[in-house]
């Protein structure tokens, strides 16, 4: 007997690009997440998916709000995208209810109360992102502090990352599968899976001889490290550089430009701007 | 008269509502309502102009690419050195460009359009041996079938035998997809939102061992798109040929044309691209772009009607949410004050309207297979073929231009900011014309607009209170079961929608 996960995927102020990293996942395939056993014995029952569900309007929202009601605390709710204010204007909506349109916020409230566990994928959703990018127009929060807000304990694992590698979206639900929901120990302090977030990428870098021998790139197409080309490199926690992405193919400054640090909470404001050189910043070595 | 609501429109980028009014089975009108604000064009305010390349990106994870080109593009512009991009520079931005959009194609069409027309519990019967066809019936046999029911039933149309082999070319399609957007990562770091393009060219160096590796993932591109993709599409369309005169539309067509082909010339508007520039309609008459003819109308839009009628130099984004009369956060642009629709099917009309061989030669071969006239273009099978004719022009020239490459030659000329400037940049997109506009002072974003491909298509009525491209395209359609619409989403779906990018 194969046991059935129920899944709901909701995107929130988002702009899917986290959907579409995960559809570049190379193993396991998109098929074998899917309609596949993901691991032996288990599938992975994805009942919403706005960007790959068959079904449109009332009838997939009726999916979710049976979801709720029917596998209390037995379903996983993964969010894309940051939640934006509703309590004067309505940012950002999914579906209706009695004629009315039901907000992004109200959506997520519903979907995690009754969840076994939250997963926020993405920077916007782990930690506010572009979405809540100053002057924060859509009043978006990440969704720990939204949760936080609504008095919703839940467990709650972060993979950011504008977007994330798949293998950090399909490893942290492997790692659940597998072992369960993570322990504290496994977590830093923003909730990321040591297993992918746990060394800088200034510590694996390629280019780190150069950085320690005083060779920096002065215009894209040098040789050199690209510190001071705007590298975040020395304060970006990922595995980007063993890693690499698109099925290893190449990775950021494999193609000669510098990290952007999409993957720290302090995107995109206090990592700005992301051609200058970084100041008052403490790096290994230096 | 009945209200028959389709929110959310799934398969599709974003967060988009279409609400009709449905009498003796017509649709009388129809109203298209884009669900999430984030605000980018505000957030871009006050930051380095360069980072623009890098935040448009996030307008839209799908087509993050071409807002990489826009903003490279607008920003060339302002620091004036359009003219002096690099050979090496100019291909490689292409090959990105191009490989992201052929790909997106592709999964527009598999992805994002095909469950209206396959019926994947047809494989249930399957007896082959295709692993993935194996597979997909070991998982119907569950009897767990999300994501691919619910679903509206009834309309579907194709024999078991090619229901079947769609549901592979289905699953296929997400593979070759995936290789479209290694061949992205091979000069652009990684996608998506990848990092190569920028101001004054790129920032990678071509060797031989990745024009090697571009050009074999290319291939198999290549083969799917003449040997898969373009026959999927001639079958549907002739299996749902009433579907080439449903979803008409406004008739009128707007290209910024892409992919540059010639160095040192500093006017995007016309310099030789392989998409021209210009503008067209049903006559298929041409007429070159004249883009002081741009404004953004805001009267159905949830922004302040004193912002409204400006030219995106000039533009502005003032929030005022619950305005009587608006029903959406996208603008109306407009184009020489007319309702006009972007994307493949302008793209392949415009630039056979300005006579171009190649194009011709395609859209007539198509048309021909299905013994069409040219005014099944416009309808939703239309769009459909068209954007497979850019599939195929892509999968052509990426060959040559890759090829093109010299080795060990510059990608990227240094610059030096001005203090204050403007600029703008456009460019074709997957979904079709991107525009970007930059107002620079004090070495800061001042000002920051982009029109975005589906805030043509999707936009609300204007302040004359003309539909937009995909209200009228609605409006006048038969519903046959207003419980199971298929006519409006198979209408909304052949415009490829991204609203993420048509908000920002």
């Amino acid at each position: 007997m194969v046991k059935e996960l129920p899944v709901v995927w909701l995107q929130a102020a988002a702009c899917t690009g986290c959907s579409v990293s995960l559809l570049n996942t190379a193993s396991p395939t998109i098929r074998n997440l899917l309609v596949d056993e993901v691991i032996p014995g288990t599938h992975i029952n994805l009942r919403f998916h706005a960007t790959v569900m068959a079904g449109s309007g009332e009838p997939v929202i009726k999916v979710i709000e049976d979801t709720s009601k029917k596998n209390k605390l037995g379903y996983v709710l993964i969010i894309e995208g940051a939640v934006p204010d509703d309590s004067e204007i309505m940012f950002g909506a999914i579906g209706e209810r009695g004629n009315k349109p039901v907000s992004m916020a109200k959506r997520i409230e519903e979907m995690a109360q009754s969840s076994l566990a939250v997963l926020s994928v993405g920077t916007c959703a782990s930690f506010g992102g572009i979405s809540a990018a100053k002057p924060n127009p859509s009043g978006c929060q990440p969704v720990r502090t939204f949760l936080e807000s609504k008095n919703i304990k839940k467990p709650l694992v972060n993979i950011p990352g504008c977007p994330p590698h798949p293998d950090w979206i399909v490893g942290t639900v492997a790692t659940i599968l597998l072992r369960g929901l993570p322990e504290a120990d496994d977590l830093d302090d923003n909730l990321r899976l040591k297993s992918f977030y746990g060394k800088l990428i200034h510590e694996n870098c390629p280019r780190r001889a150069y950085y320690d021998e005083g060779k920096f790139a002065k215009k894209f197409g040098d040789e050199g490290c690209l510190f001071e080309l705007g590298c975040k490199g020395p304060i970006t926690y990922s595995d980007c550089p063993t890693r690499r992405w698109n099925t290893h193919t190449n990775w950021v400054i494999g193609a000669g430009a510098p990290c952007n640090g999409c993957t720290q909470p302090e995107f995109p404001d206090a990592i700005a701007p992301f051609y200058e050189k970084l100041v008052d910043v403490e790096v290994g070595g230096m | 008269m009945s209200r028959v609501v389709v929110d959310p429109i799934t398969r599709i980028e974003g967060h988009l509502k279409i609400e009709t009014e449905v009498k003796d089975g017509q649709v009388v009108e129809a109203k298209s309502t884009g669900n999430l604000f984030r605000g980018i064009e505000l957030i871009l305010r006050n930051r380095d102009p360069r980072d623009a390349q890098i935040i448009t990106q996030r307008i839209c994870g799908v087509c993050p690419q071409s807002h990489g080109v826009a903003a490279s593009l607008n920003l060339d512009n302002a620091f004036d050195i359009g003219g002096n991009i690099p050979s090496n520079g100019r291909i490689i931005r292409n090959l990105i460009q191009g490989a992201h959009v052929l790909q997106d194609h592709i999964l527009h069409f598999y992805h994002l359009a095909a469950l209206d027309y396959v019926d994947v519990t047809s494989v249930a019967k399957y007896e082959g041996d295709n692993p993935d066809l194996r597979s997909v019936k070991d998982f119907i046999s569950r009897g767990e079938l999300g994501p691919f029911v619910p679903r509206y039933e009834g309309d579907y149309r194709l024999p078991e035998k090619i229901n079947q082999e769609a549901t592979a070319h289905y699953l296929k399609a997400f593979e070759v997809r995936k290789i479209g957007h290694e061949m992205v990562s091979i000069f652009s770091g990684k996608i998506p939102h990848s990092v190569g393009i920028v101001p004054g060219g790129v920032t990678s160096t071509p060797t031989i061992d990745m024009i090697t590796a571009f050009l074999w993932k290319l291939r198999i591109l290549q083969e799917f798109t003449d040997n898969v993709y373009i026959p999927d599409v001639l079958g549907i369309a002739s299996v749902y040929s009433d579907y080439c005169a449903v979803g008409t539309g406004c008739g009128n067509l707007l290209s910024y044309g892409a992919y540059d082909l010639e160095d040192n010339n500093p006017d995007q508007t016309i310099r030789q691209r392989l998409f021209k520039q210009g503008s067209t309609s049903m006559n298929l008459g041409y007429k070159p772009l004249d883009i002081n003819l741009i404004n953004e109308q805001v009267n159905h839009s949830w922004y302040d009607n004193e912002t409204s009628g400006l030219h995106p130099s000039q533009g502005n984004t003032l929030i005022n949410f619950g305005k009587k009369e608006a029903y959406s956060w996208l603008k109306s642009p407009r184009y020489s004050g007319e309702v006009h629709e972007v994307g493949p099917l302008a793209r392949i009309a415009v630039t056979y309207a300005s006579g171009d061989k190649r194009v011709c030669e395609l859209v007539d071969w198509a048309l021909g297979h299905l013994k069409a006239p040219t005014s099944a273009l416009f309808s939703v099978m239309g769009r459909h073929l068209a954007r497979a004719l850019c599939a195929k022009l892509l999968a052509e020239n990426l060959e040559k231009w890759l090829l093109e490459l010299k080795i060990g030659e510059p990608c990227f000329i240094d610059y030096e900011m001005p203090d204050e400037s403007r600029g703008f940049g456009i460019t074709e997109g997957s979904r079709g014309a991107l525009g970007h506009w930059i107002e620079i002072k004090n070495k800061r974003i001042a000002n920051y607009q982009a029109i975005v491909p589906t805030t043509w298509n999707a936009s609300p009525r204007d302040d004359s209170g003309r539909p937009g491209p995909i209200e009228q395209a609605i409006e006048g359609t038969k519903v046959k079961d207003k419980n199971n619409p298929f006519e409006i989403v198979r209408i909304v779906r052949s415009f490829d929608p991204c609203l993420a990018c048509a908000i920002h």
